[in-house]
């Protein structure tokens, strides 16, 4: 064998592989396209919503935005100097000009000034309101969920109405959220007479996450060695034993995982909670004058998404609503970046306990 | 002290066991061979109503007595039988839990809190099962880190630790290597000063080996139930003596 490139196993140009290499770029295009976009919108989003968010000096982070209730925003021209400021600004400003002018002894000079709603301040107590959200429909989708997932898979003989059941359940997850909103301010908001409120609009959207709670908490339940169950069940322990201490431990990071999505589409949604539990502008927090301890559930709040559709569709859009906008936006992603790396540390260490 | 009466079982409309009589001795070795399929596993399965998890499974005539008490009666509590009648699987299958807490869950269970009382049965049932001296030193290191062996003998230590008067293994070490085989083999051996054990096995070796008495099971029926130097050397049916032999199974 002198030619070392005559072995028989030489690659030969054939139709075949050209092909081949033809479908392997195809695929790697689709998944770079779809990296592009989205990379678009994370790009936008967090370009034009840091320069809300974030400061040059210190302490770099806009605290007003971050901490203050929505105002409007004043802007006018006041000794050559065109000036911008929030609606309590403005009137201590204008009140401050018109003593000025009193001590001189000359009437009051009129400031003309064009106002823009909700443009100043902050949005504190949307993100308030859409932490309250999550974590109270997060709470009530995983009671719920996994005590029906525990049911459907532990517990049911499998025949055809647990079928229907699923099915059902499947069927759920396709309809539109609108329509739970509807539906929770049919049942929670009018009939139960829950008014707008934190809870109508927990139940509501945890009726919207539940099916892929259920779902995918029965997959993890599905996911548990069944040795696991016929070894405590040997050992003389009820059904209930069993699923609390040798299944529903291991089955736990797969349900986090799964609620892991779901506080995605809760914190997201506007549509279930536009009729049950936001506000378009709220100046009281949750906590703050309540008469009782139970006033707390039965109030609304304003919430995250819902402040962005307000402030891009229901009012006049000009430049300094975009500020807004985009900052909210912003928040409200890095906000659910927090809650969803939270849960996915909880997940591993979980993990890394059980472990088989 | 087991009764087995013209037993037949089925799996929904198929029927698995065919009128079954079978006496098993306390404080014995009684191994069930046959080729795949026979009902071996099944039997064994009743004898503490692990098939009560299986929809459709019953019992259509017959009844099982341990200790004179028919165990598919309905006011037999089935969490009391198994405790009783202790079970080993095929698959080695520890919690991924530390090895202390896989040997204390069948005490835990019964809410024994009292930490004296879960370190002795701990120790006793490690060294029942032969495996303290090998794990002594780090109990509470998950009870997935040891070998595939010392998994099984975990799983009989964990059996043993509630002190059952029945031990039932279903081919235990299919899953083992020779060595390993072997000790759970001797453990055997010693088990059996203290209690009943009931074996399934693939292995004829094995049968042989550890068994007092050994039944053969071919297509739901038992063909022959004697000691087991009988069924090996001196076989009356002609099916035994074939499958022995090794010419079919």
């Amino acid at each position: 064998m002198s030619h070392a490139n005559h072995h028989p196993f030489r690659a030969k140009p054939s139709l075949g592989r050209t092909f081949e290499a033809g479908v392997f770029w195809v695929l790697r295009s689709t998944a770079y396209i779809i990296l592009l976009c989205g990379g678009f919108v994370f790009g936008d989003i967090v370009l034009k919503g840091s320069s809300t968010v974030f400061r040059t000096e210190f302490p770099f982070v806009n605290t007003t935005f971050l901490t203050e209730a929505p105002e409007s925003l004043y802007v006018f021209e006041h000794d050559g100097v065109k000036r911008e400021m929030g609606d309590r600004e403005f009137r201590a400003f204008r009140g401050a000009e018109a003593r000025k002018a009193e001590a001189a002894g000359k009437p009051a000079p009129e400031i003309k000034a064009t106002s823009y709603v909700y443009s100043a301040g902050g949005i504190y107590p949307c993100i308030v309101g859409t932490v309250l959200l999550v974590v109270g429909s997060m709470s009530i989708a995983l009671a719920l969920g996994v005590a029906s997932a525990i049911f459907l898979n532990e517990y049911a003989r499998q025949g055809r109405f647990i079928r229907v059941v699923r099915l059902t359940i499947l069927n759920l997850a396709g309809v539109p959220s609108i329509v739970f909103g509807l539906f929770g301010m049919g049942l929670f908001v009018i009939f139960l007479d829950w008014n707008v409120s934190l809870l109508a609009g927990w139940f509501t959207l945890a009726l919207m996450v539940l099916p892929v709670v259920i779902t995918a908490s029965e997959e993890s339940l599905k996911a548990v060695p069944q040795g696991f169950r016929e070894a405590s069940l040997a050992l003389g322990a009820t059904k209930w034993q069993t699923i609390r201490k040798a299944v529903l431990p291991f089955a736990l990071p797969g349900i986090l995982t799964s609620s892991i999505l779901g506080i995605a589409r809760v914190a997201g949604e506007t549509a279930p909670i536009m009729f049950t539990a936001a506000f378009v502008v709220r100046d009281k927090l949750p906590w703050q004058d309540l008469e009782r301890a139970s006033d707390f559930f039965f109030q609304g709040v304003m919430a995250l998404p819902y402040h962005i559709y307000v402030v891009s569709s229901k009012i006049p859009q000009n430049e300094y609503t975009e500020r807004v906008q985009y900052g909210t936006a912003f928040v409200f992603l890095l906000i659910v970046a927090a809650i969803a790396t939270t849960s996915i540390v909880l997940r591993a260490r979980l993990r890394r306990r059980y472990r088989w | 002290m087991i009764e087995i009466g013209n037993l037949d079982f089925h799996y929904g409309p198929s029927q698995a066991l065919h009128d079954i009589t079978l006496n098993i001795a306390e404080r014995e070795v009684t191994a069930f061979i046959g080729p795949s399929g026979c009902g071996k596993s099944t039997l064994l399965r009743c004898l503490n109503r692990m098939n009560d998890l299986i929809d459709g499974a019953r019992i259509s005539r017959g009844a099982i007595r341990i200790r004179g008490v028919d165990i598919h009666q309905r006011d037999v509590e089935v969490m009391e039988l198994r405790k009783r009648v202790g079970m080993v699987f095929q698959k080695s299958n520890p919690f991924p839990k530390s090895i202390y807490e896989n040997v204390v869950y069948g005490l835990r269970l019964q809410g024994v809190r009292d930490k004296t009382r879960l370190d002795e049965a701990v120790e006793t049932s490690l060294r029942g099962a032969a495996l303290w001296d090998e794990v002594k030193d780090r109990l509470h290191a998950s009870g997935l880190s040891l070998s595939g062996g010392q998994q099984q003998r975990l799983c009989i230590a964990r059996t043993i630790a509630i002190e059952p008067e029945v031990i039932l293994m279903d081919e235990p070490c299919s899953a083992l290597d020779p060595i390993a085989t072997a000790k759970v083999e001797e453990l055997i051996h010693q088990l059996k000063l203290r209690y009943t054990i009931v074996i399934v096995t693939h292995n004829m070796q094995q049968a042989a080996r550890c068994s007092d008495r050994t039944a053969f099971f071919y297509l739901g029926k038992l063909i022959e139930f004697a000691p087991t130097r009988e069924i090996f050397m001196t076989p009356s049916n002609p099916q035994t003596e074939a499958y022995v032999s090794g010419r079919f199974g």
